[in-house]
């Protein structure tokens, strides 16, 4: 704690323990409150009504009667109608799948990459691949989508043109089950791994050069340095990402399937919330949707609540 | 000590690792850009050249075509213009929020007794949500449905962003605070002369955060704007690009003019809806930087 300074203690001690000093403590705290109602009155109503609004998963659910109107309540037969539809099950393994290796793919290439490029000497070089790497990640699911669709396209594509000087057969990568989720994959990857780098290298320039200097001397190389120094010097910011994108689990990338699926790729490509999209606001199947939303949401919680906990007990992460 | 490392380590295999290395890495880095530069290639090339596989990363038979095709079009620049009613509307409100939700929260229990309980409200909405139904249901019944205000309402507290925040109000030294108390000054005042004005950088870097998301956001607009002419660019370009449904531009019209095809007319969509972010990129770049630091590597 700093020292009180110039001023009497008293006004130090008011400060400090946020007594007003013309009246008491309320008149000190108002102001607060005050301040925190407009953006508590936005979130009571748009996240927390909708929360409230989960009932709907447990009604056959009218829109003319109203969100919280008189509508008539069937317990769990939404839930056991979606559980047993055979898509459904298709639905959930391929979010599991196309997240996962979103998950470890999204986590070991940029560190890979923040490595090597931490090898890198020339500034002006390191300096343009960081630029450019980057940039995928402000554009949005709708031109990266509009751009990958005209890049792939098995008919006049330039990525299957090129394929084809090779003497391959083109490859319907957005319209092929075989393909489709390596698409995926590949191109979120592309769209993210920038971002990631970026806070990787932060971590690296953490790390004390004087542990290098003392590496080199007694002999070690390239590599060795690498893994005995870097690697454990970025340790706390990967179990960070690591932990916390465990919460994303079951998220498969809405935007990115939206924008690059089709019908003949539901089979390998359809995740829960495209799902929950057709079939709610499509086929109007309201509560339906809201139970598959639900069930989204509860392993979703369990998992964002797991992953902040498990940051703050081994990485010393608050969020506030 | 140079003297020494020269003598152990040759100077050639430093050559050799370094030469591979930066090759592969400047690999990758244009596999992140020429995408881009080929659709910008497409979009300047005639429809003929196009369909036969000439254009890589430079426009052949230069036209512009595409570009008045578009221009000519009503509905792209209503939809433009919603998209900056939008960014004008939303990120002011989304920093004004910010920054009032973050200052009481940045203060310590014994200033603002509350804290704890108003934080969790906050936090809660990070940790679960109604889902889609729930909330378009809400939004339609509220009225919102077809007004601009359910594209800037409903995101309007950036939770994300007032964690940021707030973590940097922290840092402020407490004796700016004490001694402005001193001076008479209330919270209000004490926010909007001593934090606001020493935040500056983190305040323009979720400033940023706000406009990029704005600019990028497509989805609500395509869902809760019923009528085509209320959709942000994002939502039309989706509509034309993704879905290739031309019904806001007619398919006769795009066959009556030789000069451009689906696959130019789209190239060009394509570049105008990312010409902002790479007009912005270099500012984006060195504040999301300081942001991404800011919000992830704090220990």
């Amino acid at each position: 704690m700093a020292p009180p300074g110039a001023y009497p203690l008293y006004l130090y001690v008011a400060v400090r323990e946020g007594i007003g000093i013309m009246g008491g403590r309320w008149t000190r705290e108002l102001p607060l409150h005050l301040m925190i109602l407009p953006g508590l009155l936005l979130i009571l109503v748009f996240s927390y009504i909708p929360m409230a609004g989960i009932v709907i998963a447990f009604q056959k659910f009218i829109p003319a009667k109203g969100l919280f109107g008189d509508q008539k309540w069937i317990g769990w037969d939404n839930f056991n109608y979606v559980m047993d539809l055979p898509s459904f099950q298709q639905v959930f393994w391929n979010t599991l799948t196309i997240a996962s290796m979103k998950l470890v793919l999204g986590l070991v290439v940029p560190i890979v990459f923040a490595i090597l490029l931490n090898e890198v000497k020339n500034e002006f070089v390191k300096r343009s691949v960081q630029t450019a790497i980057y940039l995928p990640y402000f554009l949005s699911w709708v031109v990266l989508g509009g751009i990958l669709i005209d890049l792939l396209s098995p008919s006049g594509g330039i990525v299957n043109s090129l394929l084809g000087s090779f003497g391959i057969e083109p490859i319907f990568f957005l319209g092929s089950n075989d393909w489709f989720q390596t698409t995926l994959i590949t191109s979120d990857i592309w769209k993210n791994f920038g971002y990631g780098t970026i806070i990787y290298l932060a971590a690296i320039t953490g790390i004390d050069p004087g542990l290098y200097e003392a590496a080199t001397l007694d002999g070690a190389n390239r590599w060795k340095k690498a893994w005995h120094i870097t690697l454990p010097g970025m340790r706390m910011v990967i179990v960070l990402l690591a932990v916390l994108s465990l919460g994303q689990l079951l998220n498969a990338g809405f935007d990115q399937v939206f924008n690059l699926y089709s019908p003949q790729v539901y089979e390998s490509g359809d995740i829960l919330d495209t799902f929950v999209y057709r079939i709610g606001l499509l086929d109007a199947q309201y509560g339906v949707a809201t139970a598959v939303g639900f069930f989204k949401s509860i392993i979703s919680f369990i998992l964002i609540a797991g992953s902040y906990f498990f940051a703050y007990r081994y990485a010393k992460y608050r969020i506030f | 000590m140079s003297n020494h490392k020269t003598k152990i380590i040759p100077g050639k295999r430093i050559d050799w690792f370094t030469g591979v290395n930066m090759t592969f890495l400047v690999l990758i880095a244009l596999l992140c850009v020429l995408p881009l530069i080929h659709i910008i290639a497409v979009s300047f090339s005639s429809s003929t050249a196009t369909a036969a596989g000439y254009v890589k990363l430079w426009p052949v038979d230069f036209t512009l075509e595409s570009y008045k095709f578009t221009a000519g079009r009503e509905g792209f620049w209503i939809s433009m213009l919603n998209s900056i009613e939008r960014i004008l509307l939303g990120t002011p409100l989304n920093l004004l929020l910010t920054i009032m939700v973050a200052y009481p929260l940045s203060k310590e229990r014994n200033q603002f007794r509350f804290r704890l309980v108003y934080a969790w409200i906050f936090f809660m909405t990070m940790l679960f949500n109604g889902g889609l139904i729930p909330w378009y249901i809400t939004l339609k019944e509220l009225g919102l449905l077809n007004t601009i205000w359910a594209l800037v309402l409903p995101g309007a507290v950036p939770v994300f962003s007032i964690v940021l925040l707030l973590n940097f109000f922290r840092e402020v030294p407490k004796e700016l605070e004490e001694s402005a108390v001193i001076d008479g000054a209330g919270q209000w005042t004490t926010l909007w002369r001593i934090y606001v004005p020493i935040s500056k950088p983190a305040i323009a870097t979720l400033a940023l955060f706000s406009m990029v998301d704005h600019w990028n956001s497509w989805f609500d607009g395509l869902i809760l704007m019923g009528d085509p002419s209320n959709y942000p660019l994002q939502s039309y370009i989706q509509t034309i690009v993704i879905q290739q449904n031309f019904t806001a531009v007619s398919r006769e019209d795009i066959l009556s003019l030789a000069q451009i095809s689906d696959r130019t007319l789209r190239s060009s969509q394509i570049f105008l809806a990312s010409l902002p972010i790479i007009a912005a990129y270099p500012f984006l770049q060195k504040y999301f930087v300081k942001g991404i630091v800011l919000g992830s590597v704090k220990g």
